[in-house]
């Protein structure tokens, strides 16, 4: 059942809830408040069903004293309490590529300039001298050609890494991607797996136009057969990248053009992140946040502010684009009732639109307000650094939308 | 493969006829005989290999066996399609099965063959059986693919048959990536990479080719020219129909397609070529008598007159017959008589497969991921947790 709400959730995409009626809405409990009985229905005229009495009790909470808590939840993602060491998220990747190719000879790595120029974002560096020319490839710019390329290998199993400079110049290797790499695994009955790891930073990133900003996630969301994550700290860089290229399935690994030189602590010892789990960020009571990639900062920077109003918002990093968690996502639905998302993907057929159509289908009866997505405009990225801007989320409008939501 | 149950049917058959002159039994008879192709081989940046091929007798009745099987098989997909048992797209491979025999003679099962969606032929010439074609052609359980590829993507990993693909020319890529991993196993192998002329206009082909040529690639670009890309005609939609030479600084054999045993040199010559030197590209020339598939009738684009021309002049089987009969290997009964046991394998095979099974339901769901390292679908009902390192 659970695969069948996966993927009909996937695939279509909802308009936009842009106004909520806040008269019918029912404040949160901020102070100490009795238990409540009842609950309201939503404003939407097309939404029928009205939540019973006895549904869930709500408690009072006290306010929030530190705001952001980023120690708490580096301590309960990292698994040990020793201090590791510090690195910036593309020396994570380059450790966790690094480590899955020591312990693995069948990995490799193929991409433009991976090899002896050591990677344009220097994901790959140092790799092309310690592991040789035959296991970091120095492809030329043919994407269609040199993804095709990874997934014959992988067909007989190797295991190749394949960089996009760009993640935007993965659409040349569209093709390869959606008819060979997705669905090899099952026209063949099974008989073949592409354990291919294709990465690449995408995303906006500071005025490098329109063709080099884009969000790919939105366009390989309804491929079937494949996996998408996306990393936001080194820790999870590291632990999804090594997860990435164990996987027998084919996984797609969004990285961001702006995350590459974040710096955090990381264990010492060997680790993975599971591929399809979603990462708490801060846990909370009011309202559900979800968000991924860089728009996780956006989010952590409007929680700031929101907690210093009063609000205790709960931040999800969903992580796993393909297949949702819907399970740490229905557990916060079921606490909070009230969800937000915050992506970078655009408006129409994003990743947002995907997650609103799941949660609707499958916590309806959970919420007590509409899902609201914040997505980037239907717009090409100018060049302009102040359209720019105004093209994706800012943290002013999470703010704007969480008291809106919470009203 | 095609040997063995050859001698375990024929010697069942011939000894009702009891012609003494047969009793040097075909069966067993590994007579090498030395046969002159028809045509000259035309090279690009390369030697021709021999116009002279070393074969043997049973060698030959082997090519004639197959290549009616395959015949028959292709015959019978044509009327099952008309009786709407098999749906959606048919390309049919009659016309060229000396492409697929000749080749396989050429080669071992380690060496990959990856083609496009005109594949039934290939398949059986890698060992696959006909019960799993028609299966898998009607979309049963126990086709090749679970009844879940259809006419367009056959595979056989344990044989190194790739498939299968439905989008033209994609499978190019694919096939130079399986060369590079033969490179990088330091395996003693090489892929052939089929596709047709249409194909051969295609990018991905240029950029693929451009990568194996850089790299030493063991890769063979095999193009089987039927002189048709579906409706438009070679010279409608080529600027330079010499697809062998297409590949500019990669060397290219130009081969009679229609002659087995041209192409089984072709073949050794380009393996050979090809574990030493790089790529290289085969020109088969060849013809398919059927369209482009079972929705095209074949015959609006071309003439009748041509098809039938090229049926009576070239047809592959009628030379390997005429070869067979002219060296006294079997008689004309006999090899009649091979082609009704052909027939009786494919019908039988026909009736087997309409009785099995259409998948479960279930069925759908599965081979979308790998199960085993935390890969599974699950939705809101995921009970724990897992991330630990297997």
């Amino acid at each position: 059942m659970s695969a069948i709400l996966q993927g009909a959730g996937a695939a279509t995409s909802l308009s936009p809830f842009n106004s909520i009626d806040s008269n019918k809405l029912v404040p949160p409990s901020r102070s100490s408040l009795s238990v409540r009985s009842k609950r309201y229905i939503v404003a939407e005229s097309n939404v029928i069903k009205s939540f019973g009495s006895g549904l869930i009790t709500r408690r009072s909470k006290p306010l929030i004293a530190n705001a952001v808590a980023t120690k708490r939840e580096n301590a309960a993602s990292s698994t040990s309490s020793k201090p590791g060491h510090e690195l910036l998220l593309f020396e994570a990747l380059q450790e966790g590529l690094e480590e899955e190719m020591d312990r693995d000879p069948h990995v490799c790595v193929m991409g433009e300039d991976v090899g002896h120029y050591g990677g344009s974002y220097k994901v790959t560096k140092g790799l092309a001298d310690k592991f040789g020319d035959l296991r970091v490839l120095d492809t030329p710019i043919c994407e269609n050609a040199f993804t095709g390329m990874g997934i014959g290998a992988a067909m007989t199993g190797l295991r190749p890494v394949i960089e996009g400079m760009n993640m935007g110049f993965l659409l040349l290797a569209f093709n390869q991607i959606s008819n060979n790499c997705g669905m090899l695994h099952y026209t063949s009955g099974g008989q073949f797996t592409i354990p291919v790891v294709i990465r690449g930073p995408g995303g906006v990133g500071r005025q490098l136009g329109a063709e080099h900003s884009q969000r790919l996630e939105s366009y390989f969301q309804s491929i079937p057969g494949i996996q998408m994550v996306a990393c936001s700290t080194p820790y999870n860089a590291k632990g999804l990248m090594k997860a990435a290229i164990r996987s027998e399935n084919p996984v797609i690994l969004f990285e961001h053009v702006l995350l590459y030189n974040l710096k955090e602590s990381i264990p010492d010892e060997e680790y993975i992140c599971n591929l399809e789990e979603a990462e708490m960020v801060r846990p909370g009571e009011h309202i559900t946040i979800l968000t991924y990639s860089r728009m996780r900062y956006h989010v952590m920077q409007a929680a700031k502010t929101l907690v210093n109003k009063g609000y205790d918002p709960e931040v999800i990093d969903i992580r796993s684009l393909k297949p949702f968690d819907l399970y740490t996502i229905g557990n916060s639905v079921k606490k909070t009732h009230r969800v937000l998302i915050v992506e970078e993907c655009m408006r129409t057929g994003g990743i947002g639109a995907s997650l609103t159509a799941a949660i609707n289908e499958n916590f309806h009866d959970y919420l007590d307000a509409p899902v609201m997505c914040l997505s980037s405009q239907d717009v090409p990225t100018p060049y302009a650094g102040t359209l720019e801007e105004w093209t994706v989320v800012q943290p002013a409008q999470i703010v704007t939308a969480v008291e809106h939501l919470c009203q | 493969m095609a040997l063995s149950r050859l001698s375990s049917r024929a010697k069942p058959l011939l000894q009702p006829l009891a012609f003494t002159a047969l009793r040097r039994h075909i069966s067993t008879d590994n007579t090498p005989l030395t046969i002159e192709t028809t045509l000259p081989f035309t090279s690009h940046l390369c030697e021709s290999p021999s116009r002279t091929v070393e074969t043997t007798s049973s060698e030959l009745l082997s090519f004639f066996h197959d290549m009616a099987l395959m015949r028959r098989m292709e015959i019978a997909a044509d009327s099952l399609y008309k009786a709407k048992l098999i749906r959606g797209f048919c390309h049919l491979y009659d016309g060229q099965e000396a492409v697929a025999i000749g080749m396989e003679s050429a080669i071992t099962k380690k060496d990959a063959i990856i083609t496009s969606y005109r594949d039934h032929c290939t398949f059986l010439g890698r060992g696959g059986k006909l019960i799993d074609a028609f299966s898998e052609l009607m979309g049963r359980k126990t086709g090749c693919s679970n009844g879940k590829g259809g006419s367009m993507h056959f595979y056989k990993k344990d044989a190194s048959f790739y498939g299968g693909h439905g989008i033209v020319g994609a499978q190019v890529p694919l096939g130079c990536g399986l060369a590079f991993a033969q490179k990088y196993g330091k395996e003693e192998a090489v892929t052939f990479t089929l596709y047709g002329d249409g194909a051969a206009n295609q990018g991905q082909l240029f950029e693929a080719l451009n990568i194996a040529a850089l790299w030493d690639l063991p890769a063979i670009l095999v193009c089987e020219n039927n002189h048709y890309g579906m409706g438009t005609a070679e010279w409608r939609s080529a600027k330079s129909p010499a697809y062998f030479k297409r590949g500019d600084y990669v060397p290219g054999l130009k081969v009679d397609g229609m002659d087995a045993l041209a192409v089984k040199q072709a073949c050794k010559f380009a393996k050979e070529h090809a574990l030493k030197h790089g790529p290289i590209i085969l020109e088969m020339d060849t013809y398919r008598y059927h369209g482009h598939s079972m929705s095209d009738p074949g015959s609006t684009y071309r003439t009748r007159g041509e098809i039938s021309e090229v049926r009576q002049v070239r047809d592959p089987i009628d030379r390997v017959r005429k070869l067979i009969i002219s060296h006294d290997i079997a008689t004309e009964k006999e090899l009649k008589d091979m082609e009704k046991e052909v027939r009786k394998e494919v019908d039988a095979a026909v009736a087997q497969a309409k009785e099995s099974p259409i998948p479960d339901p279930s069925e759908l769901f599965t081979n979308i991921y790998v199960k085993g390292f935390g890969a599974e679908s699950f939705g809101a009902d995921r009970k724990e947790l897992r991330a630990t390192l297997p």
